[in-house]
C-alpha cells in the first residue's frame, strides 16, 4: 500500500487544539470535523488538501488532548500519511486505532519541505521524496502495531479476534 | 531486573511475573471511562465490535461534564445519545447535570478508583488517579470502546523517570507549582511514552489535592502516565471514600530508570507558564516583571478545581475586590465541592469580591463555553493548557498558574503572586 501527494509542513509541538479545536468538538462525524482542521494554524488546510497529500512536522505531533476527533478530521480530510520525529503517546495509539497511517522518522521530518511530493510505501516503511529524489527509511511498527494496522484499525481487528 | 511501581501494575494485569519496558501486554482493566465529547464517538464504535453489552456495568463510567449543561443544540445531542447508551448498558456509573462533576475530581471523590488498579479513560487527564498509585492513562474513544466491550486494552510497557522530591515546599507553593516547575525543566515531550514515578520525603508535604494536581498535569510533559506510592494519606483518602480496599505497589530496589531527576520543593516558588506550551515556566518574581496585564481569570478545572484550591482562592478574594478590567470565574470541580463553598460561606466571599460561581463544568478550559477569550485577551488560568487557541481566539493568551496567584492576578489585575497584593 502506498500513499502519494504534496507536503504540508508543520513545527514542533502541533497540539490536538490545533488540529481541531474543541469549539468543533460538538460534533463527531470525520467529514464535518475535517472542514475545520488545522484552523488555528493554517486556515487554507482544509480548502487545499487533496487526497492523499502528506503532513510533515517536528517532534511531538498531536500533544494534549486525548480527541481521537484530531486524526480523524487528519484521515478525513484525505491526508494518507503523517511524518514527523515523534508522536504524542494517545495521538499515536488513537492512529493506530483508526487506521490513521503514520510514519517516525526524524531524517525526513527535517529535510522535507512544504510543497515537495512525496510518496510513502506502508509495507516497507521507505519515504521518496520525489522532487529531490532521496529516499528515507522508517521506524517499522511491532508485529501486534501492525496487524492492527493491516486490518484497518483496532475494531476490526479485535471483531475479527470475536470471529476466529 | 526490578519494576517500577507502574511496571508491577501492569505486570499483575495482564497476569504476568515480570514485564520490561517496550513489551506490548493485553492487560485487564479495573475502570473504563468516558466523557461526553468522547463517548460519543466511543459509542458507535462500541456498536461496530458487536458486543451485546459493556463487559461490567459497574466498571464502565461515563461523565457528561465537558459541554453541560448543554452548551448549545449539538452538545445537547452528543450528551442525549451518551445518556441514552447509558441506559442501554445499564452502566452504574453514569453521572448527568446534577449529579455530574468534573471526571478527575469525582472518581476518586466518589470512590470509583483506588489503589494498585488500572483506569483508562478517554480523556487525556485520566492520569490524575495515579496520585492515588493506581496505573491510570488517557486514550482515545476506540480504545474506550474496546475496553467497555472486552475489559482488556493493549500497552507498551513504559519505561520511567524517577523524581525524587525532598524538602518542604513554602508556603504559597502548591502541587500546581511543582508540575510546572518540572514541565519546565523537561519539557512537554520529556517524558514522552513513559511513566513519572514521584518519590522521596518531600511528598509527605504533598496534600492529597497537591497530588492530583501533579499527576493530572504528567500527559503535559508527554508521559504515559504519573505516578505516586501509595503512602498512608493515600491509603487514608480511598478508605474515606469508600474505594476497593487499596493494593499497595512498590518499585523494587534495583528498579531501572531512564533518568532519575532529584527536585528541593523548598526552593521552589510560585510558577507561571506563559502562552503557547506548559514548559514557557518561570518563577512569580520573574512573571511579575513582565506586568502583563490581564482580561480574565479561572479558577477551577480538572486540574485545580478541588475544595483546597477554593479554599486558597476565597482565603485571598476574601474582603477584598477583583480589578475592574478582570472577569473572574470560578468553578468547583464537584457539586460536593460547591456545597463545601456554600458551607464554608466562601462563595458569599467570592461574589462579594466580585467574582462568579458557577456549576462544574470543564467549560472554559478547553474553549467550550463559559469564559472564551476575545482575540488578544490573555488569562490567568489554573487549568492545565495554554495551546495556540485553547481558551478562545487564536491570538488569545493563557497563563497556567496556581489558585493562589490566579486569584491574587484577579485583584492585581496583572500577573502577580499572592505576597504582592
Amino acid at each position: 500500500m502506498t500513499t502519494e501527494g504534496r507536503v504540508f509542513k508543520y513545527g514542533d509541538n502541533v497540539d490536538t487544539d490545533v488540529i481541531i479545536p474543541a469549539r468543533y468538538l460538538n460534533v463527531s462525524s470525520g467529514e464535518e470535523l475535517a472542514k475545520y482542521c488545522m484552523i488555528d494554524i493554517d486556515e487554507d488546510f482544509a480548502k487545499e488538501v487533496q487526497p492523499g497529500d502528506i503532513i510533515v512536522a517536528g517532534k511531538n505531533f498531536g500533544c494534549g488532548s486525548s480527541r481521537e476527533h484530531a486524526p480523524l478530521a487528519i484521515k478525513c480530510a484525505g491526508v494518507g500519511c503523517v511524518i514527523a520525529p515523534s508522536f504524542a503517546r494517545i495521538f499515536y495509539r488513537n492512529s493506530i486505532n483508526i487506521g490513521m497511517p503514520i510514519m517516525e522518522c526524524p531524517e525526513a521530518a527535517e529535510d522535507i519541505k512544504a510543497g515537495d511530493r512525496v510518496s510513502v510505501d506502508f509495507s516497507t516503511g521507505v519515504i521518496t521524496n520525489i522532487t529531490t529524489g532521496k529516499t528515507y527509511q522508517a521506524e517499522p511498527f511491532p508485529e501486534f502495531m501492525q496487524k492492527i494496522i493491516d486490518k484497518g484499525g483496532l475494531v476490526k481487528y479485535v471483531s475479527s479476534q470475536f470471529e476466529d | 531486573m526490578g519494576m517500577t511501581m507502574t511496571q508491577k501494575i501492569i505486570a499483575e494485569h495482564a497476569g504476568l511475573d515480570s514485564v520490561r519496558a517496550g513489551q506490548l501486554v493485553e492487560a485487564d482493566l479495573d475502570i473504563v471511562m468516558g466523557n461526553d465529547i468522547t463517548t460519543a464517538v466511543a459509542l458507535k464504535e462500541f456498536k461496530k465490535t458487536g458486543a451485546k453489552g459493556v463487559f461490567d456495568k459497574e466498571k464502565v463510567v461515563i461523565v457528561l461534564d465537558h459541554f453541560t449543561p448543554n452548551k448549545d443544540i449539538k452538545a445537547a445531542e452528543q450528551c442525549k445519545a451518551c445518556r441514552g447508551f447509558a441506559m442501554d448498558m445499564d452502566v452504574k456509573h453514569f453521572y448527568d447535570v446534577g449529579e455530574v462533576g468534573i471526571e478527575h475530581a469525582l472518581l476518586p471523590e466518589k470512590g470509583i478508583v483506588s489503589a494498585g488498579q488500572i483506569i483508562i479513560g478517554a480523556d487525556s487527564h485520566t492520569c490524575t488517579y495515579g496520585a492515588l498509585g493506581a496505573f491510570s492513562t488517557g486514550v482515545g474513544s476506540t480504545d474506550m470502546a474496546i475496553g467497555m466491550a472486552t475489559g482488556k486494552a493493549w500497552f507498551k510497557v513504559p519505561s520511567a523517570i524517577k523524581f525524587i522530591l525532598t524538602g518542604k515546599p513554602a508556603k504559597w507553593v502548591s502541587g500546581k507549582d511543582v508540575i510546572l516547575h518540572i514541565i519546565g525543566l523537561i519539557g512537554v515531550d520529556g517524558a514522552l511514552y513513559k511513566s513519572m514515578e514521584f518519590v522521596g520525603n518531600g511528598i509527605q508535604y504533598l496534600s492529597m489535592d497537591d497530588r492530583f494536581s501533579m499527576a493530572n498535569m504528567a500527559i503535559e510533559a508527554g508521559a504515559k502516565n504519573g505516578i505516586f506510592p501509595a503512602d498512608d494519606k493515600a491509603v487514608e483518602y480511598c478508605r474515606e471514600h469508600g474505594a476497593k480496599e487499596p493494593v499497595i505497589y512498590e518499585a523494587d530496589e534495583d528498579a531501572v530508570y531512564d533518568e532519575v531527576i532529584t527536585i528541593d520543593l523548598s526552593e521552589l516558588k510560585p510558577t507561571v507558564a506563559f502562552p503557547h506550551l506548559p514548559e514557557n515556566t518561570k518563577p512569580i518574581d520573574e512573571a511579575e516583571k513582565e506586568a502583563v496585564a490581564i482580561d480574565q481569570v479561572v479558577i477551577g478545572s480538572c486540574t485545580n478545581g478541588r475544595i483546597s484550591d477554593m479554599e486558597v482562592a476565597a482565603g485571598i478574594l476574601r474582603g477584598r475586590h477583583v480589578h475592574k478590567n478582570v472577569r473572574t470565574i470560578i468553578i468547583p470541580a464537584t457539586q460536593e465541592i460547591y456545597l463545601e463553598c456554600v458551607k464554608r460561606g466562601y462563595v458569599e466571599d467570592f461574589i462579594k469580591a466580585g467574582a462568579v460561581f458557577s456549576v462544574p463544568t470543564c467549560g472554559p478550559c478547553l474553549g467550550g463555553y463559559m469564559g472564551i477569550l476575545a482575540s488578544g485577551e490573555r488569562c490567568v488560568s489554573t487549568t492545565n493548557r495554554n495551546f495556540v487557541g485553547r481558551m478562545g481566539a487564536k491570538d488569545s493568551e493563557v497563563y497556567l498558574a496556581s489558585p493562589a496567584v490566579a486569584a491574587a492576578s484577579a485583584i492585581a489585575g496583572r500577573i502577580a503572586g499572592p505576597e504582592s497584593i
